[in-house]
């Protein structure tokens, strides 16, 4: 069996509040292979981008433990790496992109300058072969008149134009995963499309794996291959990505897809799931997601119910329904 | 009189003065919008960021002053010459509901005070009116009643639109102005929100313009829908033609720019370019230097909004005979 | 499955418990907070049960006894005319925690009132922060050397320079915090309710401008204390007999090398209130910071 490029087993995350630790992200595991494409989707609170700040050390350091669980990169586990082999991991290895892309890019610095300062730090570019380089970088993110863009400040460019910055930034050491979290929700619809199309083609390009984390169901259907489905801290479903948008398994997951506004239909009211989503700090004993289930029973709410496997690459944590599927197609 | 709209907005424009270093220069937010709004109806405003939706809802409702034009409610013209005492005469019955539910509440102020705020300003309502009303509101939005004394970082993002909408029509009004009212909440909220303005609607016999730049929730609660790019309206029609049969080429770029939860959905090829700066914009069309059917004569003269089929108007030179 | 009708207006979802008293929780847990406020608190008490906890007259000169060191009988010794140092220590506690509080409150009104004004009232603005601009340019102590100077050597004149040399900055808190509230859809909420300017301000700006300001007062009390020490150091402040924590020092000066106690004590006093002011004004500062509120 080949061993996938990043690994992350039974991870759990908590934050520091007040009243002690609560648990952010609860018993998570994934893996991202060679070349894949998975997709984390969930709401606010799912835990979706703490898992990925996690990969890369990220967090807190002060009000954030990992009391359990393994991040495995390459057969090195991350979370005993601190300081020197971390920051080489991150940005040639491992490289991110956020929602923000002003916040994250320095207003005082041109393009070329930040960019540069990837280069050096990583790859020991300096001078005429770094600006070669950053020029060369700004062409493949489409970056049209990438010569004298690469002067401009951050301000001069518009959202889109900024996310096209930073991705270069990522790509600059070609690293082998992408972690993109919501990398085009600050955007607009038609920059949206633009900027999906452009990781698509790197990502092809580049031979590079990538993780997109995003709220929007129809951004992680266009772009992953494999889907991972979040609520509240937990995983609750994950499938290839046809499967998961035409067999959705668990009830959560229905009602997600379902409360998507279509493009296509003129019903005469969205459909909704009832209630909201808890809090990090409420203690919700067994399936989370149980007070909001219309399909709940007695034993969801006892125990915490385990990730189970549906079919070929699909898996839910939802044995009830499991079961009622199971005898339908036995 | 059951036809005669509502809201009748004629040639409006808004300029911005812009300061820089080299001077100041005009922002052309707004460059002469024309739309109805019926009784009853809700108008969907979609555009992307730059296209001059949220300043003509702002407009309406009295926040920003026009440049230029026309703006009448209910039959009073609030561009006018006499816009302020115009304004005063209609404000009770005009609304807004804002995007960021964490930013639209004062978080120092309870909610009971926060949805009474209105009747408060207006000073209509003795005391336990006021109260009896505030419980009404409550109960309409799907809150708990004893919600009146708390503050709004006790409330989810979802809950706190409910307290938004709540307090716009504490003074029944007629007409509100949503402005991305479900853009910042999560899907599972967004659905419960915007049913909830539907039956509003329904029960209240409310007219909406609906802001938004999700174009299938302006599908989810419209009537009639008007796409804007850059400043105009380019297109205009009944909703179910707008989806079905979009005519202007940015529409259509629209349309299918926006992600499908389907993973089997083909896309088109998707549109180049970005919004051109409102400060400069391009001569002739506004979208020619993206549209892949523009033609030398929508590099030099700007298409107007003309009928293109019945109840339906594009500005595009490739449907004006 | 999913609930398709008229759901989401009947449901009434259940609602997490309300934080309480969560502010104050968190603020007792505070170790700055709790250190500082002791302080302040005892030194407080001390100052307004003087005659309680010594019953000495703390002008009372006694000339056999002077220059005594800290002993059981004079806890802090005794001054050049035989007075108890002590005493007038928790005197000049009263003092100084006036001037202090009374500068805290009186510039507190004042930047308000301006900073809301000058951000509310756009055409006000360049006329007040010009002023404000004006009295920035000269030292603090120098400003309020001089006004004391000019308006005689009292507690109130040394109230009124110091306010007056301490207003600029909170107006600039106030009017920083003032610009960014008005923006805030919640006050465009109220305008298109026709709200009056008057009411904008009162119940959505002011309100929500108060945390930065309550922080710079604690500091501001803190230096008010130390300034009024120096004014009365360099004799425009409070004038002997009457002691304060400035003066107390002032007169000791002379001895410093033969009754270093004179000088010794009143310094620590100050020294200790001015450290549990900005020991409160931090864990305020940290507790009303919302970025520093935890949560997501």
């Amino acid at each position: 069996m080949i061993m996938p490029l990043l690994s992350v087993r039974n991870l759990t995350v908590q934050f520091r509040v007040d009243s002690g630790w609560v648990t952010a992200v609860d018993d998570v595991s994934l893996d991202v292979g060679e070349g894949d494409c998975v997709g984390i989707v969930g709401e606010s609170g799912s835990g979706k981008s703490v898992t990925a700040l996690s990969i890369l050390q990220l967090h807190q350091r002060a009000t954030t433990r990992i009391p359990s669980g393994t991040i495995t990169y390459q057969g090195q586990d991350l979370l005993r790496e601190r300081g020197s082999t971390m920051r080489r991991i991150r940005g040639s290895e491992i490289a991110m992109i956020f929602q923000d892309p002003m916040s994250s890019l320095n207003p005082v610095l041109t393009i070329a300058d930040q960019i540069s300062e990837t280069l050096r730090q990583h790859q020991g570019l300096t001078g005429v072969a770094a600006r070669k380089r950053v020029v060369e970088l700004l062409g493949l993110v489409r970056i049209p008149d990438a010569t004298r863009r690469a002067d401009d400040y951050p301000h001069r460019l518009s959202g889109g134009m900024r996310q096209r910055v930073m991705i270069a930034m990522a790509i600059a050491c070609k690293p082998r995963l992408l972690i993109a979290d919501e990398p085009t929700t600050a955007l607009d619809v038609t920059i949206q499309a633009q900027i999906l199309e452009l990781l698509r083609d790197l990502r092809k390009e580049l031979k590079m794996s990538v993780m997109l984390i995003s709220h929007d169901l129809g951004v992680i259907a266009e772009f992953a291959q494999s889907v991972i489905v979040m609520y509240a801290g937990r995983v609750v479903e994950e499938a290839p990505v046809a499967q998961l948008f035409r067999r959705p398994v668990h009830p959560y997951t229905v009602g997600l897809i379902a409360a998507v506004p279509k493009l296509d239909s003129d019903a005469p009211r969205l459909a909704t799931i009832a209630g909201r989503i808890p809090g990090p700090q409420e203690i919700i004993v067994g399936c989370r997601f149980s007070p909001r289930c219309a399909l709940v029973q007695p034993r969801c709410r006892d125990e915490p119910p385990l990730m189970q496997p549906v079919s070929d690459g699909q898996s839910a944590r939802c044995p009830p329904r499991i079961l009622v599927l199971g005898e339908r197609h036995g | 009189m059951v036809d005669q709209p509502i809201v009748e907005v004629r040639d409006l424009k808004k300029t911005f003065a812009v300061k820089h270093a080299g001077g100041t220069s005009t922002l052309h937010a707004l460059s002469g919008v024309n739309f109805d709004i019926m009784r009853g109806e809700t108008l969907g405003l979609v555009g992307e960021s730059g296209s001059g939706k949220t300043t003509a809802g702002r407009i309406l409702v009295g926040l920003i002053p026009a440049s230029s034009g026309t703006v009448s409610l209910f039959g009073h013209d609030i561009a006018g010459a006499n816009g302020k005492a115009q304004l005063a005469a209609v404000r009770s019955r005009l609304q807004f509901v804002f995007q960021d539910p964490y930013a639209s509440l004062n978080p120092r102020m309870r909610i009971g005070s926060a949805i009474a705020e209105p009747i408060d300003i207006a000073g209509t309502h003795s005391r336990k009116d006021r109260n009896d009303r505030v419980a009404e509101l409550l109960e309409l939005v799907g809150l708990p009643r004893n919600s009146v004394e708390r503050y709004p970082h006790e409330f989810s993002g979802g809950q706190r639109q409910r307290i938004v909408i709540a307090r716009a029509l504490a003074l029944n009004p007629d007409f509100v102005v949503c402005d991305e009212p479900v853009s910042a909440l999560d899907v599972s909220m967004q659905a419960q929100i915007v049913n909830l303005l539907l039956d509003l609607q329904e029960r209240l016999g409310l007219s909406y313009l609906f802001i938004a730049h999700d174009l299938a929730v302006v599908r989810a609660v419209s009537t009639r829908v008007a796409v804007m790019y850059a400043g105009s309206i380019v297109e205009f029609a009944p909703k179910a033609k707008i989806y079905s049969d979009p005519q202007h080429p940015y529409s259509r770029a629209l349309l299918d720019a926006v992600p499908r939860a389907d993973p089997d959905f083909v896309r088109h090829p998707v549109v180049a370019g970005e919004v051109p700066s409102l400060l400069d914009p391009p001569p002739g069309c506004s979208f020619h230097p993206r549209c892949a059917y523009a033609m030398d004569r929508c590099r030099v003269e700007a298409p107007s909004l003309r009928e293109s089929g019945p109840g339906r108007h594009v500005a595009c030179h490739l449907f004006s005979a | 499955m999913t609930d398709t009708g008229l759901g989401s207006l009947t449901t009434v979802h259940a609602i997490a418990a309300p934080r309480g008293y969560g502010a104050w929780r968190r603020l007792l847990r505070h170790r700055s907070f709790v250190i500082g406020s002791s302080i302040i608190l005892l030194l407080t008490l001390a100052a307004v049960l003087a005659p309680l906890i010594s019953p000495v007259d703390p002008s009372a000169m006694r000339v056999r006894f002077r220059f005594r060191p800290p002993s059981q009988a004079f806890w802090f010794g005794t001054d050049m005319f035989g007075r108890d140092v002590f005493t007038r220590v928790l005197y000049g506690a009263r003092v100084s925690l006036f001037v202090g509080f009374a500068v805290c409150v009186v510039s507190g009104l004042c930047s308000a009132i301006l900073g809301v004004i000058a951000a509310q009232f756009r055409r006000l603005d360049g006329a007040i922060m010009r002023l404000m601009d004006a009295l920035m340019s000269f030292p603090a102590i120098l400003l309020a050397l001089g006004i004391a100077a000019a308006l005689g050597p009292r507690v109130s004149s040394v109230i009124i320079a110091l306010t007056v040399a301490y207003i600029p900055a909170g107006v600039r808190i106030v009017r920083a915090a003032a610009l960014t509230v008005r923006e805030m859809d919640f006050v465009q909420a109220a305008q298109v309710s026709g709200a009056s300017s008057l009411r904008i301000v009162l119940r959505h700006i002011l309100p929500n401008c108060l945390s930065p300001l309550l922080v710079h007062l604690t500091f501001i009390f803190a230096y008010a204390m130390l300034a009024e020490a120096a004014l009365s150091f360099l004799g425009v402040g409070i004038q002997p007999p009457i002691a304060s924590w400035g003066n107390i020092i002032a007169e000791g000066r002379d001895y410093a090398t033969e009754a270093w106690w004179v000088m010794l004590f009143p310094g620590i006093a100050i020294s200790l209130a001015a450290l549990s002011l900005n020991l409160l004004g931090d864990a305020l500062g940290d507790m009303l910071d919302p970025r520093l509120k935890g949560g997501e």
